[in-house]
């Protein structure tokens, strides 16, 4: 397919600060070519805002390549666009037609607070890995490859698990901005595996607690979060930890 | 103690006291629609039911243990609803839904609940504490039940809300059924696509069931 240039109408939520109260403002970019993902089409636009010498859309992004999970992005009201499995650096201008309005805005939830324009902070992932989403071991010599021997279907399953970004659009897709899905799937991919069943328990105490420290909402099973995850992390790991967490607060001894 | 609170206040333990008092309700509208089919039979049948029913003792234990599980799912439905909407206190200026996610029951669950609740009230009133007339069987004489049906569904008003509000009951529960069995951990590829199809064919079977009633006593004519 050869590479078409259309004309595009965005509306994109600006805000100069957290504090601040921000509003979305229309911008008309032409010329975008069909190639261009969507974040290198943001570029465009600011290329074009400095040499107004307006100030430049700010937006989150680092790889462009779909695994660092920076591009938080709502587009016309979906998740990293209306694309399945797709980052929104993914995400590119073929999907959208010639004279589209486009609508961005930043994720909203109470524990995402906006810091500028379409970032975010999510910091509060990193508070949730933090209270118990890694395994304590001694370092020192590695051990033999093959000393722990582990199913391959399981380690399908923790792979699936860890294959998860931290993007957020899970929180972001969320009616109730529920952080579930990820905390699934962080508590998933140690649950899986021999080395992390060690501390299994209090760590879905301890990640669950601080999610909802975070005020994140209530999962109601509605799995928009797994249709928007770029990754197609399942809510089978949302069960495994409400089992999990369940298991730990009838049988856990530490707390 | 402290602990205990602690749990039972968590995210996880919320859904699942939603989801097994809802499960206990999916019990009791199976045996309240058995029950109620015994219209079926005429009223000697079934004014003889409802008579030994109330006439157990035993039934002010299972009513109590009735009202503590609704209010125990309406409670935590609202302080869920309320959690929720906390948790994202600025609205998108558009959201879509992705079409691979949430259904129309799923997203309608708060509003469906609301408007089971209303029904359960004036349900309650309206047979419970409705008018109450009297028959005798061999010298028994008991509540005639029948009647009032009869003629409460002579009212076509009364069957279409009742229709309507079943039809309301099935959404929710087409949703609920299955999330229940999610919430408590139970998800295996092996048994998904039969737990919803369960979930689709217990809500058609609760709809059909229960509008069934109101049509058959309109049908009676009033008498
Ligand atoms: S920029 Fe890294 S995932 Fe999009």
């Amino acid at each position: 397919m050869s590479a078409k240039k259309i004309n595009i109408n965005l509306k994109i939520w600006r805000q100069v600060n957290k504090e601040a109260p921000g509003s979305m403002v229309d911008y008309r970019l032409e010329g975008v070519s069909t190639d261009s993902s969507f974040l290198e089409m943001i570029d465009q636009l600011n290329e074009q805002l400095i040499a107004k010498n307006d100030e430049p859309v700010a937006f989150d992004h680092d790889c462009r390549e779909g695994i660092c999970g920076m591009c938080s992005m709502m587009i016309n009201g979906n998740a990293h666009g209306p694309e399945k499995a797709t980052t929104t650096c993914q995400l590119h201008m073929r999907k959208f037609k010639d004279e589209d309005t486009i609508v961005v805005e930043p994720w909203r939830a109470k524990a995402f607070p906006v810091l500028k324009d379409l970032m975010v902070d999510r910091t509060a992932f990193d508070k949730i890995q933090s209270a118990g989403g890694f395994v304590s071991i001694n370092t020192g010599n590695a051990q033999d490859a093959n000393a722990i021997l582990i199913g391959q279907e399981t380690a399908e399953l923790a792979m699936d698990a860890a294959q998860c970004i931290g993007c957020g659009a899970c929180v972001a897709s969320c009616k109730n901005a529920s952080a579930m899905l990820f905390v699934g799937a962080k508590i998933s991919q140690f649950a899986l595996l021999p080395q992390g069943k060690v501390e299994a328990k209090d760590r879905a105490i301890k990640m669950v607690s601080k999610m909802d420290e975070l005020g994140f909402g209530n999962c109601t099973n509605e799995a928009e979060c797994e249709a928007s995850c770029p990754k197609e992390i399942s809510i089978s790991n949302i069960a495994r930890m409400n089992r999990e967490y369940l298991k730990s607060a009838v049988t856990g001894r530490n707390h | 103690m402290s602990r205990f609170y602690h749990y039972l206040n968590s995210s996880i333990m919320k859904k699942q006291i939603m989801g097994v008092t809802g499960l206990l309700l999916c019990g009791f509208l199976v045996s309240h629609l058995i029950g109620n089919c015994l219209i079926y039979f005429g009223d000697r049948a079934f004014n003889t039911y409802a008579h030994t029913l109330v006439t157990n003792p035993l039934i002010y234990v299972a009513e109590a243990i009735l009202l503590g599980i609704f209010l125990t799912h309406i409670f935590m439905a609202m302080k869920l609803t309320l959690e929720n909407k906390a948790a994202r206190p600025v609205a998108y200026a558009v959201k879509k839904p992705t079409g691979r996610g949430s259904t129309i029951a799923s997203s309608t669950m708060p509003y469906t609940g609301l408007l089971i609740l209303v029904f359960l009230i004036f349900h309650i009133l309206h047979f419970k504490f409705g008018p109450v007339y009297k028959i005798t069987y061999d010298g028994v004489e008991m509540r005639d039940l029948y009647r009032l049906l009869i003629e409460y569904f002579h009212q076509p008003l009364a069957v279409v809300w009742y229709v309507f509000c079943m039809l309301a009951l099935g959404l929710h529960v087409s949703h609920g059924f299955w999330s229940a069995f999610q919430s408590i951990g139970f998800n295996h590829p092996k048994y998904n696509a039969c737990l919803k199809n369960l979930s689709k064919v217990y809500a058609l079977l609760i709809t059909i069931g229960f509008s069934a009633l109101p049509i058959y006593c309109y049908l009676q004519g009033g008498r």
